[in-house]
């Protein structure tokens, strides 16, 4: 029972990483690698503040706060400098491994005895089962966010940032200049993945230098897999989908650990699903033609 | 008005292919005047049109839209004065968002967007309203994605976007080469409707004789990035088709003959 609830817990945790990878791969068709360092970022800024004594709210703050910096550098480096979005991701990604060892000052930084948002809420023994109560926590803030991110894409700005990933030179023309939106999406996106960063530290008891590899691509799995199981048809849709995929993709690595897969296996066959998913489309797209055609 | 002074623009300087699309062109464009640019492919005509846009800044020149210098202005900041349609209808619409959302985004052209719900109660029935007008059977199905239309009610969609807010100049690339001709007809019509309900000015790009001889007050002929014919006023009024014709006849076969006997030959005998 208590892993179910550990699993759907950190399911939670790292939709606020797919609603990321939604804004950001979704929105802006941009691969954003810079999630492997914001993730981290997120958790070693949030680790070192709490370890040096600050409110765990404000650290989270903090955190989301740099996840914001770091995107909108991406996104600067893309649109000021021209460079390819896959490779200015790389570059703030691999920029971030030497900040996040800075900010952490070594490259484990356990936060056991600390005092955490988890503790907090752990304290506030409204549940009898604590981890029942960091459960329900997380699930109404992710919906929270979840729905604040949905009103805001029907804002006049948000409207404007799905308007430049679905059509640049239309929204140019209508005034809007697509560089400064590009950025701020990335901004907040990366702001998200920062905050999933900051509470899995806090969750799982300690930030990593590592623990960003892969992660990139285990939001598109849970963006991927939504999309699969509610539909893609509109932004409500999507962002349902990408809380939904991410807590039913940590379940089924759970069970499939659980069943005795090797756990070194677990990012290989996330590729390979992301692979597969992403080919299906294109190929039942030819299918579907050569039929008509055959017609 | 539009003044555009002495705009150069070379595409791809230093190289092979290199090109001068637009060789030192000057006009003056009036305010409330419908402008129809014609010429050959290559002959810079929709280079002049983009120019103005802000796609591309001009190597030397300066561009005035009501007496202000937008020469260096990014495309998106002098949106807020210039409406344009495209040729592919494709290029003027969110595909994916919705009617409303594609018209809620238009009715914002050049103003601040901020944390306002883009569609309201009431602003989709003025959308309704508007689209109406238009006898397409659109007003019911605002929710629907802007993609799943066909050319020609997206390019009637577009118009109506450029212009609802009135622009101090609409630009219009081509934006009926991509339809059938009934419905190329009709986006033609549309057109006229609106630039002269709203005495908007104009600038046309077309390869169509019959749309140059029909729409519009004054005509500019493009040939190797000049303006080689400048028909306005009584002349425009009067011109067909096949005046129009025999023109392009007259610049093609002088291209036929060296460059200095032609200039030769123009001095002597014209």
């Amino acid at each position: 029972m208590s892993l179910l609830i550990g699993a759907l817990t950190i399911g939670l945790i790292l939709a606020l990483l797919a609603l990321g990878m939604f804004i950001s791969f979704k929105i802006y068709n941009f691969a954003d690698i810079t999630a492997e360092g914001s993730i981290t970022l997120g958790a070693a800024i949030a680790a070192a503040l709490i370890v040096s004594g600050m409110n765990p709210f404000l650290a989270t703050l903090i955190a989301m706060i740099g996840g914001f910096i770091a995107g909108s550098i991406t996104g600067l480096i893309h649109t000021k400098f021209n460079i390819n979005g896959l490779l200015a991701g790389i570059l703030m990604m691999t920029a971030l491994y030497s900040v996040n060892l800075h900010i952490m000052g070594k490259s484990n930084l356990p936060l056991m005895s600390q005092n955490t948002v988890v503790s907090f809420i752990e304290g506030l023994k409204i549940l009898p089962n604590n981890d029942i109560a960091v459960f329900l926590a997380t699930l109404i803030l992710v919906t929270i966010i979840g729905i604040v991110l949905y009103l805001f894409f029907r804002t006049n700005i948000g409207t404007a940032m799905r308007a430049t990933g679905n059509n640049p030179q239309m929204i140019r023309a209508l005034g809007v200049n697509t560089g400064m939106m590009i950025t701020l999406g990335l901004g907040l996106a990366n702001a998200l993945i920062a905050l999933s960063g900051a509470l899995l530290a806090q969750y799982q008891g300690f930030a990593d230098v590592q623990m960003g590899i892969g992660m990139m691509v285990w939001g598109l799995a849970s963006v991927i897999i939504g999309e699969a199981i509610v539909g893609g048809g509109s932004v409500a849709m999507l962002i349902i989908g990408s809380i939904f995929g991410s807590v039913i993709f940590r379940l089924l690595v759970a069970v499939a650990l659980r069943l005795g897969m090797n756990p070194n296996d677990l990012k290989l066959i996330t590729a390979l699903f992301v692979f597969i998913a992403l080919v299906i489309p294109y190929y039942t797209k030819k299918m579907q033609k050569r039929g008509v055609e055959a017609k | 008005m539009i003044e555009i002074k002495n705009i150069t623009k070379v595409f791809n300087p230093g190289t092979p292919n290199e090109v001068l699309a637009l060789d030192n062109v000057s006009c003056t464009i009036e305010t409330g005047s419908f402008v129809v640019l014609l010429g050959t492919n290559g002959s810079g005509k929709s280079t002049l049109l983009n120019a103005v846009a802000g796609t591309f800044l001009p190597d030397s020149g300066t561009i005035h839209l009501d007496g202000i210098d937008i020469t260096n202005m990014q495309e998106h900041s002098r949106a807020k004065y210039i409406g344009r349609v495209f040729q592919n209808p494709c290029s003027g619409t969110a595909p994916d968002m919705s009617i409303a959302e594609n018209i809620a985004l238009a009715v914002k052209r050049g103003e601040k967007r901020g944390l306002h719900a883009a569609l309201t109660k009431s602003n989709i029935v003025e959308f309704q309203k508007k689209i109406k007008a238009l006898n397409m059977g659109l007003e019911d199905r605002l929710d629907n994605p802007i993609g799943k239309l066909s050319g020609g009610q997206r390019q009637a969609l577009t118009l109506l976007m450029a212009t609802w807010l009135r622009p101090s100049l609409l630009l219009l690339d081509e934006h009926t080469a991509a339809l059938d001709p009934k419905t190329a007809n009709k986006v033609i019509q549309l057109t006229e409707t609106i630039v002269s309900k709203e005495k908007l000015t104009t600038m046309m790009v077309t390869h169509s004789m019959q749309q140059a001889v029909n729409l519009g007050d004054r005509i500019l002929m493009l040939h190797n990035g000049r303006i080689v014919f400048d028909i306005k006023g009584a002349d425009k009024r009067v011109i067909k088709a096949s005046d129009l014709l025999a023109m392009f006849d007259d610049i093609r076969k002088r291209e036929q003959i060296d460059p200095s006997a032609s200039e030769m030959l123009q001095e002597n005998y014209i």
